[in-house]
């Protein structure tokens, strides 16, 4: 039984349907990543999952619960198991708690009276590298970096089975963007956690993560294995992000498939493939709408696939 | 030289705050030529966005100048009286901003900010409409004449910055500051720009100044690089001796670090351990030698010159230096 299953997941706020059914599974100890552009509904997506966001219809189990459209009530005793990162650093921080009630607020609201929350602040700052005294420290006083780990902690602090991280890495350095993967990574294999991460920083990526969905207009267009991706990209879509990706090196020779346009309106979506209009390698079968299909775990839609 | 468009020349620059100065920037000088394009790379509180709004003497109150000049086509823009300035400002230099949500004003149309920022030109009005219909249409907006009526929230964040990018170019400037200006925006956007930025700066032939932390952005768009760390320019020199040949530690390691050259998936990423120093309480010696993992007793007590090693690449490190090193 997969930890968390994802079918057909919709979400529409008046006219707009954000999410126009998603499905994918996560595996107990698995990282997912989910990308595309801005507005192709990834925050969305971790959002219905944590039930931040609504979801009108399709299903989201937990361990084989269905939590869809749980009421708060129903979801508290749940977020003890499933962890979220937000994408601000420092903005999802109270600017009027210390940091040790930062990340010891968790046990509060779980009704933890029995913890020591002072060894608690302490053993997670230890976890997530950061000294001790910083445990008196608020937010202002932190560094993008150090307060992403302050996410990091607060997010392990009920010790979930699935993180759900919101751009981890956004608008930090390059210096310390690897330190907090490679503390993702690591923390990720002493406690067996799971992850979802949502990036468009494909560099990121491919370190992280173990499989990958590429969405487009509120639904995936393609999912495989992170290394098959990146190999041997089936969808136009997905070519053209990976292709986007500048090296850094003046020399590099890319082969640049640029986009055509700008995103359609999810007002007025297009008929048939809806990437059609921007597809570099759009044909006549397009104007039919595809379907997802499988083949041997490689998730795909599209009527043109590249080889 | 006849080229050198803007000379930056041994500034330094202090903020005053109640800890004591904040050294922001120090002895900081490289130069941009006419119609080149200039990247200036480092990390938060390197002290780039210190450098572009002294550029711009667009300081805070509490901004000291201890030192240097700003010298633009020969003239020093520290001295110039505010008047003049503001003459400067948006017509030979203008500038590009990181956030393209916030850049233009949410309750007047593209077409009236796009006109309103043409008022020094003796125009007509429906001439300045024309023009920027034009401009609007050579940053790749479609149906421009229609744009023109429509306000900021009807554009994406990325044709906010292409419209961005076409208002500082309408006064012909032969500088254009571009700061992070794809940094809020997605990969492929980010390309978007950048090739537009290219293709623009090719047809206007100004000089671009481009500040940004993303390697793989600064490798593709420019001809030169100025590396900063802490307040100081620790390398600068040809985009590909910088990239190809470093020769300061800092600039070695911070290309490491780019996940974008590890191909395959890596267990742990390099990164650069340790913290940028305090300004307002600088170490002697060398600013990176801290974090530095080569690191010499000399780089302790002396403070390593910016010192030419070939026609144009200049670098601080004490390891560049024969006697140094022994």
């Amino acid at each position: 039984m997969s930890l968390l299953n994802v079918k057909d997941l919709k979400t529409s706020y008046g006219p707009v349907n954000v999410l126009a059914g998603v499905s994918f599974t996560v595996e107990p100890g698995e990282t997912y990543a989910l990308v595309g552009e801005s507005g192709s509904g990834k925050t969305t997506v971790i959002r219905a999952i944590a039930g931040l966001a609504p979801a009108q219809e399709g299903s989201v189990t937990f361990e084989g619960r269905e939590i869809r459209g749980a009421s708060e009530r129903e979801l508290r005793p749940l977020r003890k198991d499933i962890a979220m990162m937000f994408q601000d650093p420092v903005g999802s921080l109270s600017p009027r708690l210390t940091i040790r009630s930062l990340i010891t607020e968790p046990y509060r609201i779980q009704g933890m009276k029995d913890r020591d929350l002072d060894a608690e602040a302490k053993r997670l700052l230890e976890m997530v590298n950061l000294p001790a005294h910083f445990a008196d420290r608020y937010p202002y006083q932190l560094s993008g970096g150090q307060a992403r780990r302050v996410g990091v902690a607060r997010a392990l602090a009920l010790e979930p089975k699935l993180i759900l991280a919101d751009e981890p890495t956004a608008g930090l350095d390059v210096s310390v963007q690897g330190e907090l993967l490679n503390l993702m990574n690591d923390l990720r294999e002493r406690l067996g956690l799971a992850m979802v991460i949502i990036t468009h920083n494909l560099n990121v990526v491919r370190h992280v993560a173990d499989r990958m969905g590429i969405m487009y207009l509120g639904r995936l267009v393609e999912e495989g294995t992170t290394e098959a991706i990146f190999k041997n990209p089936r969808h136009p879509y997905t070519r053209c992000l990976l292709s986007a990706n500048p090296e850094p090196d003046p020399d590099a020779r890319l082969e640049r498939i640029a986009l055509k346009g700008e995103p359609p309106s999810l007002l007025r979506r297009p008929k048939g493939c809806e990437f059609r209009e921007r597809c570099p390698f759009a044909q006549e079968i397009c104007t039919q709408t595809p379907q997802w299909e499988v083949a041997n775990g490689h998730g795909l839609r599209c009527l043109a696939p590249l080889s | 030289m006849t080229d050198t468009l803007l000379e930056i020349d041994r500034l330094s620059v202090d903020y005053e705050t109640a800890r004591g100065d904040l050294k922001a920037l120090r002895d900081i000088s490289f130069d941009v030529r006419k119609g080149e394009i200039v990247g200036i790379v480092g990390e938060s509180g390197c002290g780039k966005s210190t450098l572009i709004s002294s550029i711009l003497r667009l300081t805070a109150p509490n901004t000291r100048f201890r030192q240097g000049e700003v010298r633009f086509k020969g003239q020093d823009l520290l001295q110039l009286p505010e008047r003049q300035m503001r003459n400067l400002r948006g017509a030979d230099i203008s500038i590009v901003f990181q956030d393209p949500m916030q850049t233009h004003n949410p309750v007047l149309s593209i077409g009236q900010q796009m006109v309103d920022i043409q008022h020094r030109s003796k125009a007509s009005k429906a001439e300045k409409r024309a023009r920027a219909a034009k401009m609007l249409g050579a940053v790749g907006i479609p149906d421009p004449e229609a744009r023109l009526a429509q306000f900021p929230h009807e554009f994406s964040g990325g044709m906010r910055q292409r419209i961005a990018i076409a208002m500082a170019l309408m006064s012909e400037p032969d500088l254009l500051i571009a700061d992070e200006p794809t940094t809020a925006l997605d990969a492929t956007l980010e390309v978007q720009i950048i090739e537009r930025l290219q293709e623009l700066q090719q047809e206007f032939n100004c000089a671009i100044l481009f500040i940004s932390h993303h390697l793989g952005v600064i490798a593709e768009l420019c001809d030169r690089v100025v590396v900063m760390y802490a307040g100081a320019v620790v390398e600068s020199g040809d985009v590909r001796e910088i990239f190809h040949d470093p020769k300061h530690p800092y600039t070695r390691r911070l290309i490491d670090c780019d996940p974008g050259h590890i191909k395959e998936r890596a267990r742990v990423l390099p990164t650069i351990p340790g913290e940028v120093p305090d300004l307002a309480n600088l170490p002697g010696g060398c600013i990176f030698r801290d974090r530095c993992d080569q690191a010499m007793p000399r780089c302790a007590s002396h403070v390593p010159p910016l010192i030419q090693l070939k026609d144009g690449h200049h670098a601080a490190c004490w390891l560049n230096h024969k006697e140094a090193a022994e």
